[in-house]
């Protein structure tokens, strides 16, 4: 007999895979507070906020931090443009090749970052473009776009068709039916798009390794750190820099798109 | 060449011209040299079945489709080149379309809003739109906390608070249940008398037509069939397709025209022109085959010699049993002849 509540060896089954999928992140956290310097030991012998003040004085943080976040906004204003008006264009039109399209423009979050990245090295290394800030930036966008796509053209599909001919009817002109009716509705779904966009971008490191050239963004200068032996927990402060600036955005995409099943804004 | 006079008279008189209208989607052509002409100030109904190209008509008075070919005039000025926004014409749409955002009073306020008027002017007009329609003191709500005939009523108060030259309806009580919609049809009549304002509605249900309209335009392949006020498009048909779309006539072929006693041509026969008599002296009889109660009548199928009749009687009066032989009479002048396709 089927019950409807789960046996105790699943629910233990669960509470263990959840376990050992986030303890890890915990001691990431932990290990910026140890004030052992050279080995991760556990349990640390002692803790420490030093390492706060280290990381903030060292100079080579500060670009490789600069670079990820001008690479990420770049990226995400270029994804809210482009993806939205991607959606708009696939949501309402009715084209030849239009489901054809449509899978090419998801393809690029379903297929490796590594093959995204090499196909753009060569790509780039065939034009005989320098890699620069804005090869880093085209690298993200491809991936950014879709997400932004995704969230956009779901929200389209929920809104009626005719609200836009409702408004150029009453006699609004195009600038102000974006303003007035499509921005409103479509607002929070573009929003955690961006959000999104942003934290992906923020802690990317395939693509942007064959896109970067001697660059380096923070989850780059963050691999190579690991290697070194002096000041390690530094790294690890920079790690939780890196998660409070993708998460806490991922957060708000997340409450933003929760009410998904009802009428857009209706309960606003 | 029309004088000054003259033209200022068709202005007068007609709020919409179709002059040989067409609309191609690719080889498909959804209208189809159309011509017709919807008096100022008149109820006209645009009747047909889905693809017949009476909701393309309807888009082509608002401006969302443009005409293939031929001139379209709205108040005597010819709007080929003029956007829908700049068209004093304003629609209530089939799913109603209310911004889901916004609350029923903005909805109302958004055209005026739009043109720039000030807040609270806009809400003051919108307060009496809404007083129009009998939705007062809901301005506050959101359209999702409406029912459907509540929605209705917003669109239009929207649509009427633009002050139209010509007021567009697209299948406008289709979403209704049937109360409901007999309730809505009543309304709409008294307010466009009330408002002295255009009506254009399209409808594929022939009874809401009939009962709503000054004029109705039966289209058929984008094409309309028969225009003229509803008890002439009911009584004389035109066509084969207006008799069985318009009511339920029996559609006669020559050879059963000749045996009814009329001329050997297609006429068409209204079930309710037909009595059943004694078969005494009768010289028309038959089998009833069928009985279909439909409240105030009972339509009896009929099997004749030279084919089947519809008959209505009137509840309450005799009805025969299905397999009984009965005889039938008409009126000489129950028979309309009609042109052949």
């Amino acid at each position: 007999m089927l019950s409807d509540r789960a046996s105790w060896g699943l629910k233990a089954a669960a509470i263990g895979g959840l376990l050992f999928l986030h303890l890890p992140i915990l001691l990431i956290f932990l290990y910026a507070f140890t004030t052992d310097e050279r080995t991760y030991q556990f349990p640390p012998p002692g803790l420490t906020t030093q390492w706060f003040a280290v990381a903030w004085n060292r100079a080579d943080i500060w670009p490789p931090l600069y670079l990820s976040l001008k690479v990420a906004v770049i990226s995400t204003a270029m994804a809210l443009v482009l993806g939205t008006l991607c959606a708009a264009a696939m949501a309402r039109a009715s084209f030849f090749g239009r489901d054809q399209i449509s899978l090419l423009i998801i393809l690029p979050i379903a297929l490796p970052g590594i093959i995204t990245g090499m196909s753009l090295r060569s790509a780039f290394a065939i034009m005989e473009i320098p890699f620069s800030t804005w090869t880093i930036v085209l690298g993200h966008a491809t991936f950014c776009i879709v997400i932004v796509y995704n969230n956009a053209v779901a929200r389209f599909r929920r809104l009626s068709g005719s609200i836009i001919e409702a408004s150029l009817d009453l006699g609004a002109n195009g600038f102000q039916t974006f303003r007035h009716v499509l921005l409103p509705n479509l607002g929070s779904a573009m929003l955690a798009g961006g959000m999104l966009a942003f934290a992906l971008s923020f802690d990317e490191v395939i693509v942007t390794t064959f896109t970067a050239g001697q660059q380096s963004t923070l989850p780059i200068w963050m691999l190579n750190e690991l290697v070194r032996p002096r000041q390690r927990p530094v790294t690890n402060v920079v790690a939780i820099a890196v998660f409070v600036t993708t998460f806490v955005p991922i957060l708000i995409a997340f409450y933003l798109t929760r009410g998904g099943s009802e009428t857009a804004g209706g309960g606003k | 060449m029309g004088t000054p006079a003259r033209s200022r008279t068709l202005l007068m008189t007609n709020a919409v011209e179709f002059l040989s209208v067409s609309r191609l989607f690719g080889t498909v052509r959804a209208v189809d040299g159309v011509d017709l002409s919807i008096k100022a100030g008149s109820f006209f109904a645009m009747l047909g079945p889905s693809g017949s190209g009476k909701t393309t008509c309807l888009r082509l008075i608002s401006g969302f489709e443009r005409p293939t070919g031929g001139t379209i005039r709205i108040f005597g000025q010819d709007v080929g080149r003029v956007p829908p926004n700049l068209r004093n014409v304003n629609t209530v749409f089939q799913d109603y379309a209310l911004f889901p955002h916004m609350n029923v009073r903005d909805n109302v306020a958004y055209g005026l809003m739009v043109k720039g008027v000030d807040r609270r002017t806009r809400h003051a007009k919108a307060e009496e739109m809404l007083a129009l329609v009998k939705l007062d003191s809901y301005g506050d709500r959101k359209p999702a906390q409406l029912s459907g005939g509540q929605r209705q009523r917003v669109a239009l108060a929207r649509a009427l608070v633009n002050e139209p030259q010509v007021l567009l309806l697209d299948e406008p009580l289709g979403a209704l249940d049937l109360k409901l919609r007999e309730a809505m049809q009543d309304e709409l009549k008294a307010l466009q008398q009330r408002l002295g304002i255009t009506f254009v509605f399209v409808t594929h249900d022939q009874s809401e037509a009939l009962s709503m309209a000054d004029t109705v335009a039966v289209f058929n392949n984008g094409k309309i069939a028969q225009i003229g006020s509803p008890a002439d498009v009911y009584a004389r048909p035109r066509t084969r397709f207006v008799a069985d779309f318009v009511g339920s006539s029996n559609v006669l072929d020559p050879a059963m025209t000749r045996a009814l006693g009329g001329p050997e041509v297609t006429a068409s026969l209204r079930p309710e022109a037909l009595r059943l008599v004694p078969a005494a002296g009768a010289t028309l009889c038959g089998t009833v085959t069928g009985l279909r109660y439909l409240g105030p009548s009972v339509r009896v199928t009929v099997q004749m010699p030279f084919g089947v009749l519809g008959v209505m009687v009137p509840a309450g009066s005799p009805c025969p049993e299905p397999g009984s032989s009965v005889c039938i009479d008409l009126a000489p002048d129950a028979l309309h002849v009609m042109e052949d396709e």
